[in-house]
């Protein structure tokens, strides 16, 4: 746009990121909170303590996590204006996420065969809000990477391309982190 | 010689990303819905102003509160103040545009789209009938069959999402796109207020986002959030809320504060009084909205402890609050005063808020509040905060910037003329309300039996709202004559201070041609204050974004995806699902300038 640079030198999508992190941020502790408020005060079962599968939920969890540090070595690919490395790794965070989601379907499958359905009692309900909630922002950065792969493969990222993967990189991390949270007032403190 | 800005067909208007003009829309869409829910409050004040009248129904008058309520808070008060942030921020910072234009055009046709939604229900079975608040569980499928309530979720829930990208566009402006000079200490106080008040968006709007998905997943997709049977809290809903709800009345109030912070000056010939202490206490008042959630939830049994816990935070909040009072007090104090409407009107809401603020005070205590709370008493307190305070600053500001806008005087006889109808109106329709709550009138009941002391006040309260309904006639009829036949504005008819008094009445479409260089606060009041560039054609004429569909097409989105939501159909939803995915690659794709 025709205007002068930006008053802090960071760019705009820049700050608008971090700050849009800041409402997200408000948006899963209200639902973190939620969780806890409700924790233990299911009526009827399945409860938690017979559902969750610690083991293979620290492998996914440990899937998402390398999809950040994919996604790290993806940004430093673009930044040196390695294409190569840029294409491999976007399409590895990626992947990772997928997997990630694969992994929260194949959970959320058995949990459902043993009879927690969504309206089941109030672990169902803010368990599978809670975790959906950050499944579908899982999603959208998939598909956001994707989009970058795709352009990417298509030569047009354009020449703000480090700025715009730099971004997509800290909504993902961000995603990560939520996880991060998740898995330990979940899983760990069941 | 720059275009008139408001040229052009609907086309140009669909598709505007200039912050000016989305400034304009929102005031004239704020403005039809001041309308409907001021009818909605005159039919409300016509069914109470006779014991056991039969003008309204129960079920009409359950939904004219909530609409009321719903209609005053997110589709006027709030776009109005949307309007002075894109008209106004732009230029009081020395900037062409907001950060993210078509972002900008986005927040305004979604919170259109939601506000017509939102109304469509009293076509399609009924409006939203549960109040502005929708508590627990009266809103449960059990209480509220039909789809009343889901109008009410997912409305509320698209005109969040207005609200979020709105502030997060204002947030990154304000702290990227000053002018060089313009450091945050020498911004106008209406621009550090609207900052303030953005961060308060983003993170109160969330909270109530969740409550809203956890009541439209009740409702629908038989979840148990809310019911006691399952073991579900119907607290958890008014924690939810409130924790929105509270801050949410600092989103309305400090904008306001703000506008009085610009035009106290102006119409004193004088400086602010204590700058630093107007910003810090916005910003105090901000982060302790936080913590003062409870006190709206004073008489549901949480307990001693957290009773006094929030009590003591809600008095602590009123230290700050009435620092700004006395600020602007003493700004005036040894000015010398411009008897002009804008002055009018600050001075009434400084009035009328101390008169809210006392009675909100006296809130505070939760012993008290236990007399006081569902009583006209809180009806009195709110109504004198939210029209004595925003509706009157807010004037302020029309009457202060409207000529900036229109390029147009508006004329001071028919201002003062409104003020003081107004004025002596509001308060003869909302004052009786403190003795009607004091003498136990319930609130949000359709009527009341005679004989218990309540007829001859409510009949008062009655006429005066007819008054005041009349009185906003006046200010229509200056604004369209202004337009007709006011005469020229000029660059800076008030003598203020700030950027956009530097500039033409309307500013060109590009606002700076040259970006100024600033180097005081109240830079044309300081010797050397501001340095401006070129106006004319040595400089080029800068280039602004492109006009685009892909905001209202975006906005469509949501919208459809809401409506299938409502009617239960799932291929609707999908289709708006798809129209949201679509505008998001059109968008992505289309460069900003073509």
């Amino acid at each position: 746009m025709d205007m002068h640079p930006t008053t802090t030198g960071v760019p705009n999508r820049k700050v608008l990121m971090w700050t849009f992190i800041g409402s997200e941020c408000m948006l899963f502790g209200t639902l973190i909170a939620s969780y806890l408020a409700y924790r233990g005060r299911s009526v009827v079962g399945p409860y938690p303590e017979e559902l969750v599968n610690i083991p293979f939920i620290t492998v996914t969890t440990f899937v998402l996590l390398m999809s950040s540090l994919a996604m790290v070595l993806a940004l430093s690919a673009v930044q040196r204006g390695d294409r190569r490395g840029t294409i491999i790794w976007l399409a590895a965070t990626a992947v990772l996420g997928l997997i990630f989601l694969g992994g929260q379907y194949l959970e959320f499958s058995h949990f459902v065969h043993e009879g927690l359905g969504l309206s089941r009692n109030l672990f169902s309900a803010t368990f599978y809000l809670l975790t959906g909630t950050h499944g579908a922002h899982v999603l959208i950065g998939v598909i956001w990477l994707s989009s970058l792969l795709g352009m990417e493969l298509r030569g047009n990222l354009g020449a703000e391309k480090a700025e715009i993967v730099e971004v997509a990189g800290l909504y993902w991390h961000f995603v990560d982190v939520v996880w991060i949270v998740l898995f330990t007032v979940i899983y760990l403190l069941v | 010689m720059s275009h008139s800005i408001y040229e052009g067909g609907l086309r140009s208007w669909i598709t505007t990303v200039d912050h000016k003009r989305i400034g304009v829309m929102y005031f004239v869409a704020a403005g039809v819905f001041f309308f409907i829910g001021g009818v909605e409050a005159l039919l409300i004040r016509l069914q109470l102003g006779s014991p056991e009248s039969t003008l309204i129904s129960s079920d009409l008058y359950s939904q004219l509160f909530t609409m009321h309520g719903t209609t005053m808070v997110f589709l006027v008060v709030m776009p109005l103040g949307s309007a002075f942030f894109n008209f106004l921020i732009p230029l009081q910072i020395g900037a062409r545009d907001v950060a993210f234009p078509r972002l900008n055009a986005f927040s305004f046709w979604i919170f259109l789209f939601a506000g017509l939604f939102l109304n469509s229900s009293f076509l399609f079975g009924g409006a939203p009938d549960a109040g502005w608040f929708g508590y627990a569980n009266l809103t449960s499928t059990q209480y509220s069959a039909g789809i009343r309530i889901d109008f009410w979720v997912l409305g509320l829930s698209l005109l969040g999402v207005s609200s979020i990208a709105s502030a997060l566009n204002f947030i990154v402006t304000i702290i990227n796109l000053r002018a060089p000079g313009m450091r945050l200490m020498r911004m106008p106080p209406f621009t550090w207020m609207t900052l303030i008040t953005s961060f308060l968006m983003i993170l109160a709007f969330p909270t109530i986002t969740i409550g809203l998905v956890m009541l439209l997943f009740d409702r629908n997709f038989g979840t148990n959030f809310f019911n006691p049977a399952a073991g579900g809290d119907v607290l958890l809903w008014q924690h939810l809320f409130w924790i929105f709800g509270h801050p949410e009345v600092y989103i309305l109030i400090l904008p306001a504060f703000g506008v009085i912070s610009e035009v106290i000056p102006t119409f004193s010939r004088k400086t602010l009084y204590g700058y630093p202490f107007i910003i810090y206490s916005g910003i105090l008042i901000a982060f302790l909205g936080f913590g003062v959630w409870a006190h709206h939830m004073f008489a549901v049994g949480l307990g001693p402890i957290a009773n006094s816990v929030f009590s003591a935070a809600t008095m602590l909040i009123a230290i700050p609050t009435g620092v700004k009072i006395f600020n602007w007090i003493a700004t005036m104090w040894g000015g010398r005063l411009r008897l002009d409407t804008p002055l009018y009107f600050a001075i009434g809401f400084i009035t009328l808020f101390i008169i809210g603020g006392l009675s909100g005070v006296m809130h505070s205590s939760p012993p008290t509040d236990l007399q006081q709370t569902d009583t006209y008493f809180v009806v009195a307190h709110f109504h004198y905060v939210l029209f004595g305070g925003t509706v009157f600053a807010l004037f302020a500001g029309l009457y202060y910037w409207i000529p900036k806008v229109t390029g147009r005087l508006l004329h001071e006889g028919l201002g003062k003329l409104h003020f003081w109808m107004m004025f002596i109106s509001f308060n003869v329709t909302f004052f009786p309300m403190h003795y009607l709550g004091m003498h136990g009138m319930p609130r949000r009941t359709f009527t009341y039996l005679p004989g218990l002391g309540f007829d001859l006040m409510n009949l008062v309260s009655t006429a005066g709202s007819l008054v005041l309904g009349a009185s906003m006639l006046v200010f229509v009829w200056n604004l369209m004559r202004s337009l007709r036949r006011g005469p020229p504005a000029g660059r800076n008819p008030w003598g203020a201070a700030t950027l956009e008094w530097t500039l033409t009445s309307p500013p060109p479409h590009y606002n700076f041609r040259t970006i100024p260089e600033v180097r005081a606060r109240d830079p044309l009041w300081r010797e050397d204050g501001v340095e401006l560039g070129p106006e004319d054609s040595t400089v080029p004429e800068p280039v602004m974004p492109s006009p685009s569909a892909w905001p209202i097409m975006l906005a469509l989105g949501p919208v459809i995806a809401a409506t299938g939501t409502l009617v239960s159909s799932l291929p609707m939803a999908l289709a708006g699902l798809a129209v949201l995915v679509a505008s998001i690659y059109g968008w992505a794709f289309q460069p900003l300038e073509r």
